[in-house]
C-alpha cells in the first residue's frame, strides 16, 4: 500500500510500504535515530513520537505503531521538534535542569513533554507516566518541565495531509465491513498495542491486514438522558476525556502513549481477561454491537466473552460499538498493580451498587484478573441486593465473593492476594462511601 | 576553577537532540550482518542433538554456528573461564545461548534463531537457594566466615535476642539501551569492537583470545552507554565475541543488539539474597553481637559473584559497630542466569541485613529506629591536626583505645560522619515531630497507616580486589590551545565524562568548553579498570589530573625560563598563564610551548595507596576510604490492598568537596529511587521450570514517574575527603543507591502500626507482600 504523511512538516509518500514494518524501524533505517528502541513493546517510551492528526497532538509508541497508520497524519519525531539549529524550550530545561544522564529515553520524554507542552495545563506526571528512566529517579525532568510550562512552540502545529482511501486503509465502517467479509482471516489494526507485540515479538507474519484509524464513523461518544454511545475506533484518551467519571481506572490504563493508540473496540475485541476496559462497561451494563457485512447484533458485553482467548465472535465480524445507560454518581472502580502507572492489573474491581434510603436496589460487580475472562459476580451481587448498606451486609458480600471465582496465581500475584484484594475492593467502597480517604490523597 | 560548578553533562545537548550516539546509532557498513543468539528453552540437561537446518535454511541467513565451529577460545566469563559463549554438552539455565546466527538484517537473524530444533535430555534443575542447599550446589567449596569476638557467648550473655530470616529479590538492571556490540575487521587480522560496556579490557581480551590474537590486534572502543548499573561490566562479552567471531569468519562486519526480552532472559542480575540473623542487645538497643547468615543466589556461572558476595560481608556492618560479630556467607549455584555485577556490588544485601535487625531491635524494645541507629554507630574520631574544627556527635572524648570504631575486618574507621549528618538530618527534615504526626495519624486512620524510617549508609571506596585500584589517562594540548582528554573511564550516564573533563580544565585554568572528551580506547589509554565500584572519578580524574601536571610543568618551566622566573610562579587561572609581570592566554602559551619543541601530549596514571586486603581472612584495610549518606523516608500504605506510596524523601549525602553538585545530586536522586524500587516494585518472578517469566518492562516493573515521593529533599553534606582523592571529592556512583532501604523501612514501619506483631517483610515489599505482613502483624505473629 502506498503511505502519505508529514515527516517533521515535510510530505512524505511511500510506495508498496510493508504493512508491519513499525514506524520505528523504518525511522532508523531512514537515519532518523534518535528515536531509540528500549523495549520494542511499548512499555518504555524511548521510543516516543509526536502525531498529530484531526484529533489534535499526541505521543504514541512508535515501536508498536505500524507505518500505515501514519496515513493522513503528520509526524515529528526528535529531529523535528525544534526549528533547525534550535531548541524546544523543554530541550533546553532538560539541559538546564539536568534532566539526562544516559540520554537514551531522553528523546523520548523530549517528545513526550512536547506533547504535553501543546495542552492547557498539562500533568506532567500523567504525561510521563510512558516513559521509564533508569538514571534520574524523574525529580530533575519534572523540574524541567515546571520550568518550560509556559513554552509556546508554534511551529509544531501541522495539518495533516488529504490522503485517498484505500481498500486496507478504509475511510468508513462500510468498507471496512466489506474488506473484511472479503478476508475474514485478516488482522485488524486499530490502535495496535496488541497487536503491535504479535510482530515485534512472536515475529508473526500478519497478512492480510487493515488499519481502521480512518474510519471516522467509529470514533465517537455521543451522550445523553439516556445513556452513551461509543464507537469502536474511540481512542481510550478519548473516552478518558469525556467521561471523567472512569478516571481512577482509566487514567492508570497504559500510559498516555497507550491510551492515544489503544481504542475500546480493541480492548474488548481481542478478549484479554486483564484489560482494564471490559470490567467497567461490564459493571455498567454495556450492550455491544457487533457487525458483520450489513448483518448487525448486540448482546451484554458480559456475554461476550465465553472463555480464556474465546469471544462470541464469528470470522469477519468486527466490534462497531458499545452502549452503556447513564455512569451513575457512586459508581467505583479500582485497578490493582504491582506499580501506580502503566502496569496490568493484578485486579481490576468495577462496582455499580445502586441503593435506595439505605438499602440496596440493585449490584452490578465485574472483575478482572480474577477469572479467565473479565467477570461478573453472581453471588456477590445477590449477597448485596436486598440488604441494607452496612459493614455486616458488605462481610456477608465478601465471603460470597470466594464462590464467585478461582483465580490463578502468576507473575503478577497469586491467587489468594487476588481474592483478597478482590474482596477488600467492596470493603474499601463502602469504606469510602462513609468518608475514608484515598491513598492517594495522603499528603506527608 | 570549573571544578566544583554545578555544570551540564557533557552530552545533555547531545542526549536532548537526539544526536548522541549509541552503538545501535552507527551508520554501517553496507554488508553488515546482524547477529541473534539461539536460546535454551530448558534450565539444565545435556544436549543429544542440534538440528539447525531451518536456521541455515531461514531467508537472510548466512553463517549458523555452534560451539565447534569456533576458532578459538569459546569463553567469555570475566573470571573462572566457566562461560562458555554458545553451550558444548551442558545446558546450565533457560535462556542460555546454544547456537549463532549471522544474517543480513537484526530481524532476519531473530526469526531464523528461533527456529533451531535442539533435543535436550534434561535433568532437573536447581533453582532456588533451598534447592541449592540441599543439593550443595555452590561456588569456593563451603562457606566463607569471618569473625571476630565470641558471638555465642555474646548472644548467651545478651539480655535481648532477635533471630530472624529475610528474603531479598535480585533486580534487572532495566538499562534503557540493551546490550549491544558492533566489529568490523581490519587489515592483518586484526579487530576493532564498539562496545556497550563498562570494562573495554576485558572486552578486548575476551575478542583477543576468541580470535587466537596478542591483545594489541583488538582494538575496543566505548563512546557512551544508554545506562549500565554493573549490568555492563561483564555480560557485554558476548555480544563482542560473537560478533568479532562472526567478523573473523565472515570477513564483513558484524552487529549484535538485544531484544529486550532476550537481553532480560540471558543476562544476569542482582543477587537476590536470603539473611538469617541473631543478634543480642542491652536494653538500650546497643548490639552485642550479631551472627549473619547470607545465602546468595548466584546462577549458573562464577562471573563475579565471589567479589559480590565479599561485599556483601564487608557491609554487613553498615555503620554500626559490631562488638562480636560472625558472617558466614554461601555463594550458590543454581540453573538460572549467572547473577552479576549491580550497583552496590552486594553490598546493599548486606547492609538490608543489619538495617533490618536494627529495625527489629527498635521494634522489640518500643524505641524510636533512629535513636537505636545512632547509639549503634561508630564513634568519631577525634579531629586531628590544626585547624580541623569539626564538632563530633559525642560530648565527651573517649580514649582511642575505647573507641568503637573497627570494622569487622579490621580496618579503622576514619572520618565516619554519620553521628554528625543524622542530628542535622533530624532536623532539617523535622523528623521528631513528623514521627509524633504519623503516629497520630496512625491512631486516626483505620485503612491507611503511615511510616517513618531513617536509615543510614556507610559505603566502602575501593575495588576489594586491590590491583584493579589503578587508572591511566592520555591528555593531548593543541597548539590552539585546545585540550583532548581520554582516559580509561566509560561513560555510562554518571557523568564521570564531564566530572573528569572539570578537572582536567581546572589543571589549566581554562574553560570546560576547551575540553573535548573522547571515546574510550582501549588503543589509547591501555590495561585499564572496569568503570566499576564507584570509582571512576576517584581513578580516572586523578590519571587525568597526572597528566594534565605533567604537560603544565613542561610549559611552566619554558615560560619560566624565558620570562626569568621561577616555574613555581607560573600560574595557569582564568583562561590565562600568568607569571610575575606578565600574562598571555593560554592558547599563546600552548603555541609558544609547540614552537619551542616541547612535547604537549602526556598520560598519566594513578593507584590508590595505602591497601592491603587479605579475602581469605577477611582482615585488612580493602577501602581507601568511606562514603556516607543518610535519608528519612515517609510512606503510606493501604491495608486493604497493601497498595503503597512514598510521600517525603529527605536526603543528606556526603559527595566530599564535590566535583560538580549537580552531577552528585543527579546521582543521588536516581541512585535512591533506583534502590527503593529494588525493594518495593521490582520482582523477578521465576517458574518451577527455571523459566523468568519477568522478561519485560510488561512485567517487570521499574519505579515509574509517579512513584519517587513528591516531596523530594536532597542535600549535599559539605566537606572535604579526609583521604587525598581528586580535589577532595568523594565517589558517589553506588552509595546512594543504598539510601532506598528507608523507603522499605518506611513501608514495614507502616505495616507495624497496623498491630503487636513484627512485620518481617521480605523485598521487594509489593502489594501482595505489604498485604500478607498485615495480616501477620494483626495476628501478632
Amino acid at each position: 500500500m502506498d503511505i502519505t504523511f508529514l515527516l517533521n512538516g515535510e510530505s512524505l509518500t511511500i510506495t508498496d510500504a510493508d504493512p508491519t514494518v513499525t514506524v520505528l524501524d523504518w525511522l532508523r533505517e531512514a537515519g532518523l535515530v534518535g528515536t531509540k528502541e528500549g523495549c520494542n513493546e511499548g512499555d518504555c517510551g524511548a521510543c516516543t513520537v509526536m502525531v498529530t492528526d484531526a484529533d489534535g497532538i499526541k505521543p504514541l509508541n512508535a515501536c508498536i505503531l505500524f507505518l500505515p497508520q501514519l496515513h493522513g497524519k503528520a509526524l515529528r519525531t526528535v529531529e523535528g521538534v525544534a526549528p533547525t539549529g534550535g531548541l524546544h524550550p523543554f530541550q533546553q530545561a532538560m539541559v538546564d535542569h539536568h534532566g539526562s544522564q544516559c540520554g537514551f529515553c531522553t528523546p523520548g520524554f523530549v517528545m513526550s513533554g512536547a506533547v504535553a507542552l501543546t495542552q492547557d495545563a498539562p500533568d506532567f506526571n500523567l504525561a510521563f507516566a510512558g516513559n521509564l528512566c533508569r538514571c534520574t529517579g524523574y525529580a530533575p525532568i519534572l523540574r524541567a518541565a515546571e520550568a518550560a510550562r509556559d513554552a509556546d512552540a508554534p511551529w509544531l502545529a501541522d495539518l495533516p495531509p488529504q490522503v485517498t482511501a484505500q481498500a486496507a486503509i478504509p475511510e468508513t465502517a462500510d468498507a471496512l465491513a466489506e474488506w473484511y467479509t472479503a478476508n475474514p482471516d485478516g488482522t485488524l489494526v486499530a490502535g495496535g498495542t496488541d497487536v503491535g507485540l504479535w510482530v515485534t515479538k512472536q515475529l508473526r507474519d500478519m497478512e492480510p491486514v487493515a488499519f481502521l484509524h480512518r474510519c471516522a464513523d467509529l470514533q465517537y461518544i455521543r451522550e445523553d438522558e439516556s445513556g452513551i454511545d461509543i464507537g469502536a475506533g474511540t481512542s481510550i484518551a478519548q473516552v478518558l476525556d469525556a467521561l471523567p467519571q472512569l478516571a481512577p481506572v482509566l487514567t492508570r490504563y497504559g500510559s498516555a502513549q497507550v491510551r492515544a493508540a489503544a481504542t475500546l473496540g480493541g480492548n474488548i475485541a481481542n478478549g484479554s481477561p486483564i484489560g482494564d476496559g471490559p470490567p467497567l462497561f461490564i459493571a455498567l451494563g454495556a450492550t455491544l454491537h457487533l457487525r458483520h457485512g450489513n448483518n448487525r447484533r448486540s448482546l451484554p458485553l458480559a456475554d461476550f466473552f465465553i472463555d480464556y482467548g474465546k469471544q462470541d465472535r464469528t470470522k469477519g465480524e468486527f466490534v462497531e460499538a458499545i452502549s452503556l445507560p447513564p455512569i451513575p454518581a457512586d459508581f467505583k472502580a479500582y485497578k490493582l498493580s504491582k506499580r501506580l502507572e502503566q502496569d496490568i492489573s493484578a485486579v481490576c474491581g468495577a462496582l455499580n451498587i445502586t441503593r435506595d434510603a439505605g438499602r440496596i436496589t440493585d449490584a452490578r460487580i465485574a472483575f478482572g484478573g480474577m477469572a479467565a475472562t473479565p467477570k461478573r459476580a453472581p453471588l456477590t451481587e445477590a449477597a448485596l441486593t436486598g440488604q441494607p448498606w452496612t459493614r455486616a451486609t458488605i462481610d456477608t458480600a465478601m465471603q460470597a465473593m470466594a464462590q464467585d471465582f478461582t483465580p490463578m496465581s502468576d507473575m503478577r500475584a497469586s491467587a489468594s492476594f487476588r481474592m483478597k484484594a478482590a474482596q477488600n475492593m467492596l470493603l474499601r467502597c463502602y469504606l469510602e462511601t462513609e468518608g475514608a480517604p484515598s491513598i492517594m490523597e495522603v499528603q506527608p | 576553577m570549573s571544578v566544583g560548578k554545578p555544570l551540564p553533562h557533557d552530552a545533555a545537548h547531545l542526549h536532548v537532540t537526539g544526536t548522541a550516539r549509541y552503538i545501535d546509532d552507527m551508520p554501517l557498513p553496507a554488508d553488515t550482518l546482524h547477529a541473534a543468539f539461539g536460546l535454551s528453552k530448558v534450565a539444565a540437561g545435556c544436549i543429544t542433538a542440534m538440528d539447525l537446518e531451518k536456521v541455515r535454511a531461514a531467508p537472510g541467513v548466512v553463517m549458523v554456528l555452534v560451539a565447534a565451529d569456533l576458532p578459538f577460545a569459546n569463553d567469555v566469563s570475566p573470571s573462572a573461564h566457566d562461560e562458555p559463549l554458545l553451550a558444548t554438552d551442558t545446558v546450565h539455565y533457560m535462556g542460555q545461548p546454544l547456537f549463532l546466527v549471522l544474517a543480513t538484517s537484526h530481524l532476519a537473524a531473530r526469526k531464523a534463531a528461533r527456529l533451531g530444533h535442539v533435543s535436550v535430555e534434561e535433568t532437573k534443575p536447581i533453582l532456588t537457594i533451598d534447592d541449592a542447599l540441599a543439593a550443595d550446589a555452590r561456588f569456593e567449596n563451603g562457606p566463607v566466615i569471618w569473625a571476630r569476638g565470641d558471638v555465642e557467648a555474646a548472644l548467651s550473655a545478651a539480655p535481648n535476642l532477635i533471630e530472624g530470616s529475610m528474603e531479598i529479590g535480585g533486580q534487572e538492571h532495566f538499562y534503557l539501551e540493551g546490550q549491544a556490540a558492533l566489529a568490523l575487521p581490519q587489515e592483518n587480522g586484526d579487530m576493532d569492537v564498539m562496545s556497550s560496556t563498562q570494562h573495554p579490557t576485558e572486552i578486548q581480551h575476551k575478542v583477543a583470545e576468541g580470535l587466537g590474537l596478542p591483545q594489541h590486534g583488538v582494538r575496543v572502543e566505548t563512546r557512551r552507554m544508554g545506562g549500565a548499573f554493573g549490568g555492563k561490566e561483564s555480560q557485554g562479552n558476548a555480544l563482542a565475541v560473537a560478533c568479532a567471531v562472526g567478523a573473523h569468519l565472515t570477513g564483513r562486519p558484524v552487529k549484535m543488539r538485544y531484544d529486550r526480552d532476550d537481553d532480560m532472559i540471558i543476562t544476569g542480575k542482582r543477587h537476590d539474597f536470603r539473611i538469617a540473623y541473631r543478634a543480642g542487645f542491652d536494653d538500650s538497643g546497643m548490639l552485642t553481637g550479631v551472627d549473619f547468615r547470607q545465602y546468595a543466589r548466584c546462577g549458573w556461572a562464577q562471573d563475579l559473584s565471589l567479589p559480590v558476595a565479599d561485599r556483601a560481608m564487608l557491609h554487613a556492618d553498615n555503620a554500626y559497630f559490631l562488638p562480636h560479630v560472625r558472617i558466614e556467607s554461601h555463594r550458590l549455584r543454581t540453573n538460572t542466569q549467572s547473577a552479576t555485577a549491580f550497583r552496590g556490588f552486594g553490598g546493599p544485601q548486606g547492609m538490608v541485613g543489619i538495617e533490618r535487625v536494627m529495625d527489629q531491635i527498635a521494634h522489640k524494645l518500643g524505641l524510636d529506629g533512629a535513636e537505636v541507629r545512632r547509639r549503634n554507630y561508630y564513634d568519631a574520631p577525634q579531629p586531628t591536626g590544626a585547624g580541623t574544627g569539626h564538632r563530633y556527635g559525642r560530648a565527651h572524648s573517649p580514649a582511642q583505645a575505647q573507641l568503637r570504631n573497627l570494622t569487622p575486618y579490621g580496618m579503622k574507621v576514619q572520618g565516619f560522619l554519620l553521628n554528625d549528618m543524622t542530628a542535622d538530618l533530624i532536623a532539617r527534615s523535622d523528623y521528631i515531630a513528623r514521627r509524633a504526626a504519623v503516629d497520630r495519624f496512625n491512631a486516626e486512620n483505620e485503612v491507611l497507616k503511615k511510616g517513618l524510617s531513617l536509615t543510614p549508609v556507610k559505603f566502602g571506596i575501593s575495588f576489594t580486589l586491590s590491583h584493579l585500584n589503578q587508572a591511566g589517562a592520555l591528555v593531548h594540548v593543541y597548539a590552539d590551545g585546545s585540550v583532548r582528554m581520554n582516559h580509561g573511564g566509560t561513560e555510562m550516564g554518571q557523568g564521570l565524562f564531564q566530572k573528569v573533563a572539570q578537572v582536567a580544565a581546572s589543571r589549566f585554568g581554562i574553560g570546560v568548553e576547551a575540553v573535548r572528551i573522547t571515546a574510550t580506547d582501549t588503543g589509547k589509554v591501555p590495561n585499564t579498570s572496569a568503570t566499576a565500584a564507584s570509582s571512576g572519578t576517584d581513578l580516572n580524574g586523578m590519571a587525568v589530573a597526572a597528566a594534565c601536571d605533567t604537560i603544565r610543568e613542561r610549559m611552566s618551566a619554558h615560560l619560566a625560563e624565558a620570562k626569568g622566573c621561577a616555574p613555581e610562579q607560573v600560574v595557569f587561572e582564568g583562561g590565562n598563564v600568568r607569571w610575575p609581570g606578565g600574562s598571555i592566554p593560554f592558547a599563546e602559551a600552548a603555541a609558544r610551548a609547540y614552537a619551542a619543541r616541547i612535547s604537549l601530549s602526556a598520560t598519566g596514571f594513578y593507584a590508590t595507596p595505602g591497601l592491603s586486603w587479605d579475602r581469605q581472612k577477611g582482615h585488612g584495610t580493602p577501602f581507601f576510604y568511606f562514603a556516607h549518606g543518610v535519608a528519612v523516608t515517609e510512606a503510606v500504605i493501604d491495608t486493604l490492598t497493601g497498595e503503597n506510596r512514598l510521600l517525603r524523601t529527605d536526603i543528606l549525602h556526603d559527595a566530599g568537596a564535590s566535583l560538580n553538585p549537580a552531577i552528585d545530586i543527579g546521582q543521588i536522586e536516581g541512585g535512591y529511587v533506583q534502590g527503593a524500587g529494588w525493594l518495593t516494585c521490582e520482582e523477578l518472578v521465576w517458574d518451577n521450570r527455571g523459566a523468568l517469566r519477568t522478561h519485560a518492562p510488561s512485567t517487570y516493573k521499574i519505579p515509574a514517574v509517579s512513584d519517587p515521593p513528591p516531596v523530594f529533599n536532597v542535600a549535599l553534606w559539605p566537606g572535604a575527603n579526609r583521604a587525598d582523592t581528586i580535589y577532595r571529592s568523594k565517589a558517589v556512583g553506588e552509595p546512594p543507591f543504598m539510601l532506598g532501604i528507608s523507603a522499605f523501612l518506611a513501608l514495614s514501619d507502616a505495616v507495624a502500626a497496623c498491630g503487636a506483631g513484627y512485620p518481617a517483610l521480605d523485598a521487594p515489599a509489593t502489594p501482595e507482600r505489604i498485604l500478607a505482613a498485615v495480616e501477620r502483624v494483626r495476628d501478632g505473629v
